[in-house]
């Protein structure tokens, strides 16, 4: 069997290894306690991580799969590894995007001057499908929309971090790095007592403070629930599992009901009144008056008391204007426009099929791009160009053309790699990274987030639906403690 | 707590019991078999069928052929049947799915586990000897549940909720136990009395891990004194009237009213059988029949299930 000390990287950027046999010098001693367990014993804490995971049921459900509705999220013992100082930079760079993204949704709501101001085209905005009419005029509370964004990041060949994706509607994942965490300091307790890594688990006690921020000032207790779709749902585990860690309710559409002008909740004594929703449904789901109405997973008149403000919802109805690929293409000069400052940390590259000169590039280099819908999520409704068949390039072409303002493009990034077990020797796996962050009284960013890894060989796909899986990441202060 | 919680920590509670039940029945028979001369063992296994008052179904499935074989598929590992302990496992475990967040991770784990355990285990022989540590581990890892929920969640209304669904399951399962040998008596009116027939009243016993509770208190081995045990007894824990005591004071916990007095149809019901037992003597059981006594009894607790869920699920909403 192969162990690190064959190890290489090969022509890719890898987070743990400058090249063969050389570790990063940040990295050193992790590489270093790794190659001390010999092959079979880092193979044997895989399988008793994955047997860890599966027991305590942290799976997922996957669309469309009849074998059975839950998979457990393959998760592999060999950690990502950030440095402190590169992770201060993320940090910082991560705030000041959602300072900027959350000023930009006040805006369009409101008074829309980065429209007067003709920084962004109305048309742009409008004719997002998550821009909501319906949300003109909305002042939630404390002027904050994107209450949890879960931004998506990645590192290319030569070393420098993008934002791939900003997710502020309902981003799952969170609570992997929780449980992943818990499997790690069960299954390397060593490597935590000698390498100074920064913990996660504030997290629900942060969320909670978030959410309790956003309650109406004359509430004594406010009652802050989690609303799910239900347990279909692929990331139930986890709206499960962030209810039960902030100790609140998990509830679904059947238990609200709207009474007396508030949000109510049937429970066993009757209804009692909702503060807070944390909701995990899509806009287009939260109430069948106010939008599908053929929605069962909301409360019918929801939207009326939020308007009201006897009720807080987060993230806030509307926010997924900004979580659309063609507007995620304007965030650094709202970035600029907001907050007066320069992006700290870039966007990828982006070709706007809508207008004419950029389509035209992208429709003669279809081979070398990456081709996504402009507000589709999960790996889904996208082309990767250069692994593409020329009939599947051909087809996506018309849809390019039949519907421009829907796709955007980019270049293929070269993902970093991760050393990975696979099949008892190490292979280099891509990764990419989604830091969570929370708007609250002030913004926290979570350290680390979670990584995904494409654990298909050669593939670029990490998301959970398509063969990816999950490893810890570990923000490590330099020197030893 | 929200209704749809409750109501879910309840079957969690009642699908475990429920499974932990059916493999009593099953362990009672197929040691009775082990000390019974070799008989019609068709005759044998068939009473199981009648007592779980699912006969229709297991016709339809097996073409009435109560072989051990389809007996024990049935009862144990058959997914189309409601009531095979994979089927109450599992269900159990949905339950358990939806209200993690209401329940302790330690909870979880353990029904989890006990579906994963049972799910791997369909796959042994019937005929063979992995089957007679089956059951037991079955009714262990019922135990362990019921501990587990005990030691780590807080004794609050929704472990009232999972109380009140336990001990009612309970309360139903030893009425059906007993029932179970009033059938198998019945073509044998003959043996009572005899060697055999003090047996059989012994594996009752122990299928209800009753017997050495029994012995301390009563000694010597009867029909009457066996049913009074199970019915009457108010100390024993899988005796009837205990397990209504116990139900009730949940109940009482969960809305605050005094024992005593009633402010819902659930607490009446529950709070009329339990004093009715209280006062009653095993001669009156026997006046009426065994079995007569048994079925009105599994009645009037379907009546208080149902009570409970339209007390405290279904209530209707002024929107």
């Amino acid at each position: 069997m192969a162990g690190l000390d064959v190890y290489d990287p090969g022509d890719f950027f890898d987070e743990l290894f400058a090249a063969a046999g050389r570790p990063r010098p940040a990295a050193a001693e992790l590489v270093k306690r790794i190659q001390s367990l010999p092959l079979e014993e880092l193979q044997r804490r895989q399988e008793a991580a994955q047997n860890m995971l599966f027991k305590m049921g942290v799976t997922f459900n996957v669309y469309s799969d009849n074998q059975g509705t839950e998979r457990i999220f393959p998760f592999d013992v060999i950690p990502r590894f950030v440095p402190y100082s590169e992770w201060e930079r993320l940090e910082k760079g991560l705030k000041q995007r959602i300072a900027a993204l959350n000023c930009f949704i006040h805006d369009v709501y409101n008074d829309q001057k980065i429209i007067k101001d003709q920084v962004i085209k109305r048309e742009v905005i409008e004719s997002a499908p998550g821009f909501l009419k319906s949300c003109l005029g909305l002042q939630p509370p404390q002027g904050i929309w994107c209450h949890i964004t879960g931004t998506d990041l990645v590192r290319n060949r030569d070393g420098n971090w993008y934002v791939l994706e900003d997710n502020l509607r309902c981003p799952s994942g969170v609570s992997y790095i929780l449980e992943n965490r818990r499997v790690m300091k069960n299954s390397f307790p060593r490597f935590f007592e000698a390498l100074n890594i920064l913990p996660v688990d504030d997290y629900a006690s942060q969320l909670l403070e978030a959410l309790l921020n956003l309650a109406p000032s004359n509430v004594a207790d406010p009652c802050v629930v989690v609303l799910s779709p239900g347990i279909y749902n692929s990331a139930y585990f986890e709206h499960s599992f962030l209810a039960q860690q902030m100790g609140i309710e998990l509830v679904e559409g059947s238990d609200l009901v709207v009474a007396d002008g508030y949000l109510q909740m049937r429970t066993t004594k009757g209804l009692q009144r909702v503060d807070v929703i944390y909701r995990r449904i899509d806009d287009d789901f939260l109430d069948p008056q106010a939008f599908r109405a053929d929605s069962m997973l909301g409360v019918a008149g929801l939207m009326e008391v939020y308007r009201q403000g006897r009720v807080a919802i987060a993230n806030a109805p509307g926010t997924g204007v900004a979580d659309d690929k063609m507007i995620y293409a304007y965030v650094p000069q709202m970035i600029k426009y907001y907050l007066g400052e320069e992006q700290m940390l870039p966007n990828v590259p982006t070709y706007l099929c809508e207008d004419p000169k950029q389509r035209e590039y992208v429709l003669a280099h279809l081979d070398e791009l990456v081709v996504k819908a402009t507000n589709a999520s999960g790996g889904y409704g996208m082309l990767i160009g250069a692994h593409a068949t020329d009939e599947e390039r051909a087809a996506f072409a018309e849809h390019i053309k039949g519907n421009p303002r829907n796709y955007i493009a980019q270049p293929t990034l070269s993902l970093s790699r991760v050393p990975t077990l696979i099949d008892g020797q190490f292979e280099g796996c891509h990764v990419d990274l989604r830091p969570f962050i929370l708007y609250g009284k002030d913004i926290y960013v979570n350290p680390g987030g979670l990584t995904r890894v494409a654990l298909r060989r050669g593939s670029l796909v990490v998301n959970s639906s398509q063969g990816g899986g999950s490893k810890d990441t570990w923000v490590v202060k330099e020197g030893t403690c | 707590m929200l209704s749809r919680v409750a109501d879910s920590i309840y079957w969690l509670n009642r699908y475990v019991e429920r499974a932990e039940n059916v493999a009593r029945f099953v362990e009672v028979n197929l040691h009775l078999l082990l000390d019974t001369p070799v008989a019609d063992l068709h005759q044998q296994w068939s009473p199981l069928v009648t007592t779980t008052g699912d006969q229709t179904l297991f016709n339809e499935r097996y073409g009435g052929d109560a072989s051990a074989e389809n007996v024990l598929k049935f009862l144990t590992f058959d997914s189309e049947y409601g009531n095979s302990i994979l089927s109450c496992v599992s269900a159990a475990r949905e339950n358990a799915r939806v209200v993690r967040e209401a329940i302790s991770s330690e909870m979880w784990e353990q029904v989890n586990d006990f579906y994963l355990w049972v799910k791997e285990a369909a796959n042994i022989d019937l005929g063979g000897e992995q089957l007679y540590s089956f059951y037991p581990k079955v009714k262990t890892a019922s135990h362990v549940f019921a501990g587990v929920m005990e030691a780590t969640m807080a004794h609050n209304e929704g472990w009232n909720f999972g109380l009140l669904g336990r001990l009612l399951e309970r309360a139903d399962k030893t009425a059906r136990i007993l029932d179970v040998k009033y059938y198998i008596l019945l073509p044998s009116v003959k043996d009572v009395g005899t060697p055999l027939d003090d047996l059989q009243w012994i594996a009752l016993l122990k299928s209800a891990s009753a017997y050495e509770m029994y012995r301390k208190r009563q000694r010597r081995v009867t029909p009457q004194g066996i049913t009074k045990f199970l019915i009457l007894d108010a100390e024993f824990p899988r005796s009837i009237q205990f397990c209504l005591l116990q139900a009730e004071r949940s109940l009482h916990q969960i809305t605050g009213t005094s024992l005593g007095r009633w402010c819902n149809s659930s607490e009446r019901t529950l709070g009329r059988l339990r004093s009715e037992l209280e006062y009653m003597t095993i001669e009156e059981v026997f006046e009426t029949g065994l079995h007569e006594f048994l079925d009105q009894l599994q009645t009037r607790l379907n009546t208080v299930g149902e009570n409970i869920y339209a007390d405290f699920v279904a209530m209707p909403v002024a929107a």
